[in-house]
């Protein structure tokens, strides 16, 4: 029988990775939005706004699934980890109590104006809707990888009555870890939605060239990818130093490390054996991975039996997640590195090798930052507060059999629930991108941009 | 000036609860008409009248939800453990009920089925909620901190009594709502349903209020006491007056029906914070037992100072955009 503890990882787990998708998109294209938005009212060009409105329907289908999964994690804190809510209310209560009041009302606020309201509102508020609803999404951003990274580098803090008091804000919120995860996991999030765009600009590429939707959206998702590419590759390396200096327990996983060394190997592949203390079949380059996190070829590495044996994260799962994660960012900045030298040839349109490429690349995103979080979250164990309090002493005193119900009623219900809203995303990609604009609407905007309700169109339950 | 930040707190997460229950509250209750209202296009425009704003009423939850895990950790803590089965029923039918809002309109062929799990999931999370409310006004069985009760305490005949009341009482919400956003036969046929509505509300919470003072020697103590009697007389007094003029404006009015069923909700809502406090757990923790340190409750408040009158600002804006008569239209 699975103890309650085990169960009751194994249901956050599963709920935050299905979570985590939705919201990683939605930021992207949120911001992906504004800029569209921007370009039509700059340009005039109707096109733009045919992919305002394209990409509108597909952001309404994922911010709809990560607002009723995210609902579910916030009160998941209270019914399966009562003491961790009770160590660490004082502390991330705040933290996500301030991304509810300044991110969530924000986006859910004008998300209603941005979808429904264009014939009522006008173009210039309008406008502003799609901001405040972008701006949300970086402050929800924020605030809860603020929360995240408290929990893996706590600082700013004291220990009052068997709970965590805040002594710092500042501290508390900006602790050591915070600024890299932020860039991380928002670059992250900016280069999935540009490849999930480029890879949808590609499929109608391959249907007809000359759409010119599809053009644009092929082109400035390349643009995204070839330059945030590598800066990601760059921020990881930072971050990847940064968790080195306050997790070296995670790092020892991530690298595969069993001994302390310097001068170091970098293992490319291999098992690594929890048992047998070693990494079997390893594949490695000798001295790199010294070179690599200590930028010195005899820079000294902690290995995973320089901590006890019950503070070891479980290291095959991080060195894993850690090389698919690694793996695709790689295979991500050399697909920009391919749209720079297709557009230079002038044949970013017509290269059908690239578009094949974008659209294999196109999921490639989600499954990197679901590597990610496994490799930082799991990493992170056995501690749930990293030094602060065991992931054993955080769970509630709830029977095992209450959690495994729950946990297959999940598996069942995000498995149809979110199954059938992937395919409505997918149904509604495959639409050509220039039919989504119904032009004689920018007629009446341009006539005023109000229009009574009772003249409109009856286009619900299309 | 020395701030009593846990008061200021608690009245802060009521409020959110209070916004919460009556904006979602009619959001539910569309669903919870579903059934009574066969026609798919009828079922379209009243789900129109919702879904720009429904996303922004969902959100008052969290609030009341991660308000009390910020401000009283304590009290979250346990009142989780103990409503497991409830919150978690309740979360996966707003899950449904949710997604619902999306996925109707994207497809012709499965409609009815997304109008069932829209229906299905208002009515559950309704009731559930209902159920989570008797079981709060019963209390939870705590020892050293701990919660020591059983996975079904939640359920009893006084909780089965408080989840009809809920579910019916966002049904008339939702009522009123509809009458006002619609015109012409529909709005008539929505009346006539919400005849016997106010008659089961009018009996539920007779029921449920008398109920309440038996749970709990000290619940009828505070009611009936002199001269607490005196004080508290008018609540279920006026209440009953609104009860009156509401059977009244259910036959002609158009917008006063939803004010009155709004007006209901907050006396019942008051009422029900007089039996219970100071207790957030009851019968036993006050909300003082379970508040966070001061200095997270000062860090809030700035933020909830600051940003509450400008997240009431631009909902109400949201709101006037999408005042009067709702048509057929959408972005779909």
């Amino acid at each position: 029988m699975l103890d309650a503890e085990l169960l009751a990882r194994i249901q956050f787990a599963f709920t935050v990775s299905f979570h985590i998708i939705f919201p990683s998109f939605t930021i992207g294209l949120a911001s992906f939005l504004f800029v569209l938005e921007a370009l039509w009212l700059r340009t005039k060009d109707e096109t733009y706004l045919s992919l305002y409105k394209f990409w509108m329907k597909i952001f309404a289908l994922a911010f709809g699934m990560g607002v009723v999964s995210g609902i579910v994690m916030s009160y998941q804190f209270g019914t399966n980890w009562g003491p961790f809510s009770e160590f660490t209310g004082g502390v991330i209560g705040p933290l996500l109590a301030y991304e509810v009041l300044s991110a969530f009302f924000l986006e859910a606020g004008f998300l209603g104006i941005m979808l429904f309201g264009l014939n009522r509102v006008g173009p210039k508020l309008h406008f502003t809707a799609t901001t405040m609803v972008a701006i949300g999404t970086l402050f929800s951003a924020f605030w809860i990888l603020s929360a995240n990274s408290w929990m893996q580098t706590p600082d700013g803090y004291v220990i009052e009555n068997g709970r965590a008091v805040v002594s710092s804000w500042i501290d508390a919120i900006f602790n050591p870890s915070f600024p890299y995860r932020l860039v991380h996991m928002v670059l992250a999030a900016y280069l999935t939605t540009a490849l999930v765009v480029g890879a949808v600009g590609a499929w109608h590429l391959m249907r007809d060239r000359e759409n010119r939707a599809a053009r644009i959206m092929f082109s400035m998702a390349m643009w995204m990818a070839a330059i945030l590419g590598p800066i990601q590759i760059f921020a990881g390396d930072l971050h990847g130093l940064n968790t080195l200096e306050h997790q070296p327990a995670k790092v020892a996983a991530m690298e595969g490390h069993f001994e302390t060394r310097e001068g170091a190997s970098l293992i490319l592949f291999g098992m690594p054996d929890m048992e047998e203390e070693e990494t079997k079949y390893a594949v490695e380059i000798p001295k790199l991975g010294s070179m690599i996190l200590t930028h010195e070829w005899d820079g000294k590495i902690t290995g995973l039996k320089d901590f006890a044996p019950e503070d070891r994260p479980n290291a095959p799962i991080v060195f894993w997640t850690f090389r698919i994660m690694v793996g695709l960012g790689v295979l991500m900045a050399l697909l920009g590195i391919a749209s720079v030298i297709a557009r230079v040839r002038k044949k970013l349109y017509s290269c059908g090798y690239l578009h094949r490429f974008a659209l294999l690349m196109g999921p490639s995103g989600f499954v990197a930052i679901l590597a990610g979080w496994f490799t930082t979250e799991v990493g992170r164990q056995p501690w749930v507060v990293y030094g602060l309090m065991r992931t054993s002493e955080a769970g509630s005193p709830v029977a095992p059999t209450a959690i495994a119900g729950s946990l297959i009623a999940f598996v069942v219900v995000y498995a149809i629930v979110f199954g059938v809203g992937t395919a409505y995303i997918l149904r509604a990609m495959v639409k050509d991108p220039r039919s989504a604009h119904v032009p004689d609407e920018t007629e009446i905007l341009r006539a005023g941009g109000r229009q009574s309700t009772a003249a409109h169109p009856p286009v619900a339950g299309e | 000036m020395i701030m009593d930040y846990q008061l200021i707190w608690v009245l802060l997460i009521a409020v959110a609860v209070f916004a919460y229950v009556t904006l979602d509250g009619f959001d539910l209750g569309i669903g919870i008409l579903f059934p009574f209202i066969k026609e798919a296009k009828n079922r379209g425009r009243m789900m129109n009248t919702v879904a720009p704003v429904w996303d922004g009423n969902e959100t008052w939850l969290i609030l009341g939800g991660g308000g009390l895990y910020a401000a009283f950790p304590q009290a979250y803590s346990l009142l989780m453990t103990a409503f497991y089965i409830p919150v978690f029923t309740m979360l996966l039918a707003l899950v449904f009920r949710g997604v619902a809002f999306e996925f109707r309109f994207k497809s012709k062929n499965h409609q009815k089925h997304w109008d069932f799990a829209f229906s299905a999931g208002s009515i559950i999370a309704a009731a559930m909620q209902g159920a989570m409310l008797g079981g709060f006004i019963e209390g939870i069985a705590v020892e050293n901190g701990r919660f020591v009760g059983g996975a079904f305490d939640w359920l009893s005949p006084f909780s089965v009594f408080c989840a009809t009341a809920v579910v019916v009482g966002y049904a008339l919400l939702g009522t009123g709502w509809l009458i006002m956003k619609m015109e012409g036969d529909f709005q008539g046929n929505l009346r006539k349903l919400a005849k016997p509505a106010v008659i089961w509300m009018a009996a539920n919470l007779g029921v449920v209020s008398l109920m309440t003072t038996y749970v709990n020697p000290v619940y009828a103590q505070r009611w009936f006491e002199t001269p607490n009697i005196f004080y508290l007389a008018p609540i279920p007094l006026v209440t009953i007056g609104l009860l009156y003029w509401l059977w009244h404006a259910v036959k002609k009015r158009e917008k006063t029906v939803f004010g009155i069923t709004l007006g209901i909700f907050f006396l019942c809502y008051v009422g029900f914070g007089i039996t219970l406090f100071p207790n957030i757990v009851p019968p036993m923790i006050t909300f003082r037992d379970a508040a966070a340190p001061e200095n997270s409750l000062a860090f809030m408040l700035v933020g909830a100072v600051v940003l509450l009158p400008i997240i009431l600002g631009y909902t109400a804006y949201a709101y006037w955009v999408f005042r009067g008569k709702t048509g057929d239209e959408g972005y779909h």
